[in-house]
């Protein structure tokens, strides 16, 4: 079971958390004429890498906050974590 | 009956407690302090089961966790456990068990026929008899192995016993209580640091217990009880025999399985059979030491042929003889004080040692004992079949190839030990690598992955002196990086015997013209033929000789065999250990019970109950429950003999007919506030809001990105930037995750925030032509006329003092309201309804009235809108704005979703008017079209319509539009059932809605 550290409440079990998938995926604009292979993008299609991974976690349980979780999928190494509106890096 | 076996002056037994027990049906007794193998030991029995495959007699091979065959079903207190170690199981008075995998007995067993027939029986051989031809699986095979295959048989009978759930946090965890176990949490816990030792046995100390050792003057017994006392006294430290680490997960999460009951005839009351420990530690340290490996020779599963250490430990620790006439088989010093303990009870064992000659001190000491040593000697074969009789033996060229002469020996036990392999299975399952240490022939731990440490004899350090070096070293520099603290303890003086080096040789060769079975995997029954097929056939991963040959699996997972199996198939490939790797360990280390994983998390407390502040009225007026997500809510409420149909029939007439009243408390509610919020709303729902006025309800539905509906229900706007959203029972919680995501991450400039109110409000819906009646008794302080209160308005009035929220909203089609008061209040509001409601003939309402309510009136809910459906689909479509864009809208222009003869709602009757539709049947044009019937629809829901007194159902059907008046045949092979049926329109009552309205 991961440890993670939500950076509102601190070092956190994971089933106190829900998986939000892929945390780079922007949401296209609202009114904004996009084509329908930008769209089918953004809703579908993910990539699934071997290694660093920036993803979504809801603390659920907690805060209730969306937090960044930068993790390696295939180790579970959790390098940082961040707010939703921090910058990565 | 007499304890033949046992010796009078030696052990750690109470003998004062003589314990009965049962084997087999058959009376023996024993010690406290005994397990089941020492006590059925002492009284000479040693067949204890059937081998898996061939049914070859079983007996004991180890003394602890290491024991691949001694497995029984034990009973205890009425219950009755498959998988039992004999080893393990500690003996308690009135204790049964029966031996597994042998029919009709242990001393009889057909299966046996295995045995002599196994040339059928070779390496794969499920794989390569069991194949074809595949119609034989159902009838054949699958019940023969079923029959034939595994230890032990699961009780049908619910388990009695209760099984508890433990988070716990420490700096230290500690995982076993021998040399290096003791000495590292003595270290820390006494540098402040907060340490779990968990011990596997139900005595402390490991190795210490049974070796010839002094640490600082005292026995290693004596000094382990010292430690253990101290620590015990200690408030840092939380100490745990009969408890098992037995998997360790990511980010230094462990599993403790602790034993609590099983040594006792039965659990007292409130205290669990077995408890699981979910521990966070900051450090690891696996102290787990290590299991003596066997020579491999022929025959070498017969019962009698023991490992050496567990000759000891039956000897020092219970007082038990595993033979009189032994043979100690070797190819190193550590079997000696195996010799020497019996020679001490004045038993003469012969040692047999593969290597050529040795002087070390140890056995110096067993010489000048008068022991028979025979150097350069091997035993070729054990003899016997339920028991060892005699063995062959035979002196060894030097490079292990050749026998000499072969001799044949009387015994009754063979003592075998081929060195010790440490027990890395916790350091590998962290993610760690291993390494292979050649002067041990073993893997040890390499590189930590976690933060873990592996000490003593796990990781391959075999002198007492170095591991407590090191253990001491390690307890304190760990603890002082978690404590900051200096206080490091003297490292006690050992005094032990040193020992010279063991000799590379693990298999006895065969000797010509003999075809002895040579056992590596003692539970799977993998043999050195079965390796040495498997290779010829081709496999060469270590991880698919594993699979094909069963080596290292189930419940045993490889103590004994692993590294035997690694040589043999190093040998073969003419490879190096290491590169042919070992396979990968898996938790758990030992097999943990289905009811230790699932806890307290049984029936209904698998998940947690909420109900309503009304939930003891319903209960007090024989409300029939149903569990509805986590809710329990009102299905019916029983009148007399009512079943549900009548009583749900009942309740929905009078709701049509005068009014009733319904607890809908457990719809999701959530709080929308902020500048921002109508702005949000209008991203959210499907339609237009930012022009709903203040105290005013409009019904939304909101969409996923790929345009299937979520979610659908009424929000008010109750002040000019606070609105009341309410959502559906199941997706309350979902929808408030979904707001929250688009509020934190998409769009953050948006000032809004949303919170869950479903807790804080009581609601009660009114419906019928007489709720306006009945309401205006309710409220006579407000105007709840039709222009006071119009369809969709909102209104706060006073109810009897305190309170309350009028929304007029329907969900049945008729005319209705809904009453909010806060849920302290939820119960006086219900009772008053009731009361005032006598004059109007109220009747509470259940789920299913209320269902047919919604059916009959063509409102969608959850069994339509089910995670496939868009707005079309579901008659929502006029819902949807044209003008703004919202969440999933861009989907809805998909290719598919656009499709002229797309699904839509459609209503479904029975031609006959009597005939309830069973819902998922599935709409077909041909009842008798071949398979697979073309599916042009299915039924979503189904009711008995009150309005018009024959069946009703909701069904999804292909080009539903244009379908209406044609006939189709619903069908349901789960019921057996084909109906005629007619498509009708899903507004099946009042079309135009103007009784909402009136
Ligand atoms: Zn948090």
């Amino acid at each position: 079971m991961l440890y993670i550290k939500c950076p509102h409440c601190g070092l956190r079990s994971q089933n106190e958390f829900a998986y939000g998938g892929d945390a780079s995926v922007k949401r296209p604009e609202l009114n904004k004429e996009i084509s329908d292979q930008e769209w089918d993008e953004f809703v579908y299609l993910r990539k699934s890498p071997r290694g660093k991974h920036l993803e979504l976690w809801h603390h659920v349980s907690g805060c209730r906050q969306w937090i960044k979780v930068l993790r390696d999928t295939s180790t579970h190494e959790i390098f940082n974590t961040y707010k939703s509106e921090e910058k990565v890096g | 009956m007499v304890q033949n076996f046992r010796l009078d002056q030696i052990g750690l037994i109470n003998r004062e407690k003589k314990l009965s027990f049962k084997f087999n049906g058959k009376k023996y007794f024993g010690y406290e302090g005994d397990t089941l193998a020492s006590a059925l030991i002492a009284n000479g029995v040693h067949l204890v089961g059937r081998s898996f495959k061939y049914h070859r007699p079983r007996g004991f091979f180890g003394a602890g966790v290491d024991e691949p065959y001694a497995i029984v079903q034990l009973y205890r207190n009425g219950e009755t456990e498959p998988n039992v170690r004999a080893t393990e199981q500690e003996l308690f008075d009135g204790l049964e068990a029966k031996s597994v995998n042998c029919w009709p007995s242990v001393n009889f067993d057909i299966g046996a026929i295995n045995n002599f027939l196994n040339i059928f029986l070779p390496a794969g051989f499920y794989y390569k008899t069991f194949m074809w031809p595949r119609s034989f699986w159902y009838w054949i095979y699958e019940p023969f192995i079923r029959k034939a295959a595994g230890f032990g048989v699961a009780s049908k009978e619910h388990d009695r016993e209760r099984y508890e759930h433990k988070y716990e946090f420490c700096d230290l965890l500690i995982a076993g209580s021998g040399p290096s176990g003791l000495a590292s949490a003595y270290a820390a816990a006494k540098n402040g640091a907060r340490v779990i030792l968990a011990e596997d046995k139900p005595r402390f100390g490991g190795s210490l217990l049974t070796s010839d050792v002094s640490i600082n003057n005292q026995s290693g017994k004596e000094w382990a009880d010292n430690i253990i006392t101290e620590l015990k006294g200690m408030t840092n430290v939380t100490v745990k025999n009969r408890a098992q680490i037995f998997g360790y997960y990511d980010h230094n999460m462990l599993v403790m399985s602790e034993r609590v009951s099983d040594h006792l005839p039965k659990s007292e009351e409130f205290t669990p059979k077995q408890r699981l420990w979910y521990i966070r530690a900051k450090q690891v340290v696996i102290s787990s030491g290590s299991i003596e490996r066997p020579i491999v020779f022929g025959n070498n599963d017969t019962p009698g042929v023991v490992l050496a250490s567990a000759a000891k430990e039956y000897m020092k620790v219970y007082g038990v003889l595993v033979g009189k006439k032994p043979i100690v088989f070797t190819n190193n010093d550590s079997a000696y004080e195996t010799a020497i303990e019996f020679k001490k009870n004045n038993i003469n064992p012969i040692v047999l040692d593969s290597r050529q000659d040795s002087n070390s001190e140890i056995i110096k000491e067993a010489k000048s004992l008068g022991i028979n040593i025979k150097f350069s000697h091997v035993v070729v074969a054990a003899k016997g079949y339920k028991k060892v009789k005699s063995c062959d033996i035979s002196e060894i060229s030097e490079d292990k190839q050749n026998l000499n002469q072969i001799k044949n020996i009387e015994c009754d036990c063979i003592c075998v030990s081929g060195f010790w392999t440490p027990t890395i299975h916790l350091a590998s399952q962290s993610g760690g690598k291993t390494k292979f240490k050649e002067e041990i022939d073993a893997f040890v731990p390499d590189k930590s992955k976690q933060k873990e440490v592996t000490l003593g004899s796990a990781n391959g350090i075999f002198t007492l002196e170095e591991t407590l070096k090191t253990s001491f070293d390690k307890g304190f520099e760990l603890s002082k990086e978690i404590t900051n603290k200096n206080n490091s303890q003297q490292i006690p003086k050992v005094s032990e015997k040193k020992h010279s080096k063991h000799d590379r040789f693990w298999c006895v060769p065969l000797p010509k013209g003999k075809n002895y079975k040579r056992f590596l995997d003692f539970q799977n029954d993998v043999a050195v033929s079965d390796i040495e097929l498997a290779i010829r056939e081709g496999y060469r991963s270590i991880e698919h000789v594993k699979r094909y040959t069963t080596l290292g699996m189930a419940t045993d997972q490889g103590k004994t065999s692993n590294l035997n199996g690694l040589q043999l198939v190093s040998n073969i490939e003419n490879k190096v250990v290491p590169a042919v790797g070992h396979t990968t360990f898996r938790p758990p280390y030992t097999p943990i019970s289905i009811g230790a994983i699932v806890g307290r998390e049984i029936g209904k407390h698998s998940k947690p109950t909420r109900k309503s502040p009304m939930h003891n009225w319903h209960e007090k007026n024989n409300a029939v429950f149903v569990d509805a997500g986590v809710w329990l809510r009102p299905r019916y409420y029983k009148r007399g003999n009512e079943g549900l149909f009548e009583a749900s029939k009942r309740e929905a007439e009078n709701v049509r007919k005068n009014v009733g009243v319904c607890d809908v408390t457990t719809l999701g509610k959530i709080d929308v506030k902020g500048p921002d919020a109508a702005e949000f709303l209008n991203r959210v729902y499907t339609n237009a809001w930012l022009k709903l006025p203040v105290g005013k309800a409009r019904y939304g539905v909101m969409l996923r990105e790929d345009g299937i509906v979520m979610d659908d229900g009424t929000t008010t706007r109750i002040s000019e930037n606070h609105y009341h959203m309410t959502t559906t029972t199941a997706q309350a919680a979902n929808v408030l995750s979904h707001l929250e995501y688009y509020l934190q991450l998409v769009w953050p400039e948006l000032d809004v925030n949303v919170v869950s109110t479903t807790e804080q409000w009581a609601g009660a819906a009114i419906a019928g032509p007489k709720s306006r009646d009945l309401l205006q008794k309710l409220f006579p302080d407000t105007d709840v006329s039709n222009e006071g209160l119009p369809f969709m308005g909102f209104v706060e009035a006073n109810f009897f003092g305190v309170n309350a929220r009028i929304f007029r909203i329907s969900f049945s089609g008729e005319l209705a309201y809904e009453v909010n008061v806060e849920s302290d209040n939820g119960n006086f509001m219900w009772e008053k309804i009731i009361e005032i409601g006598k004059d109007f003939d109220l009747q509470p309402y259940g789920t299913e009235a209320l269902s047919t309510l919604r059916i009959e009136m063509g409102h969608v809910a959850g069994s339509e809108l089910d995670g496939r459906t868009i707005p079309y689909d579901t008659g929502l479509d006029g819902l949807v704005s044209k003008k703004k864009d919202f969440i999933g809208k861009r989907s809805l222009l998909k290719k598919a979703y656009n499709e002229k003869d797309r699904q839509r709602l459609v209503g479904v009757v029975p031609l006959d008017k009597k005939t309830s539709i069973p819902e998922g049947s599935h709409l077909v044009k041909d009842p008798k079209g071949k398979l697979p019937n073309p599916k042009l629809g299915h039924i979503s829901a189904s009711c008995w319509s009150v309005e018009h007194n024959n069946p009703f159902s909701l069904a999804i059907l292909k080009d539903g539009k244009n379908m209406i008046g044609s006939k189709l045949y619903a069908m349901s092979p789960l019921k057996n059932k084909t109906i005629e049926v007619e498509i009708v329109s899903s507004h099946y009552v009042d079309p135009k809605g103007e009784r909402v309205r009136s």
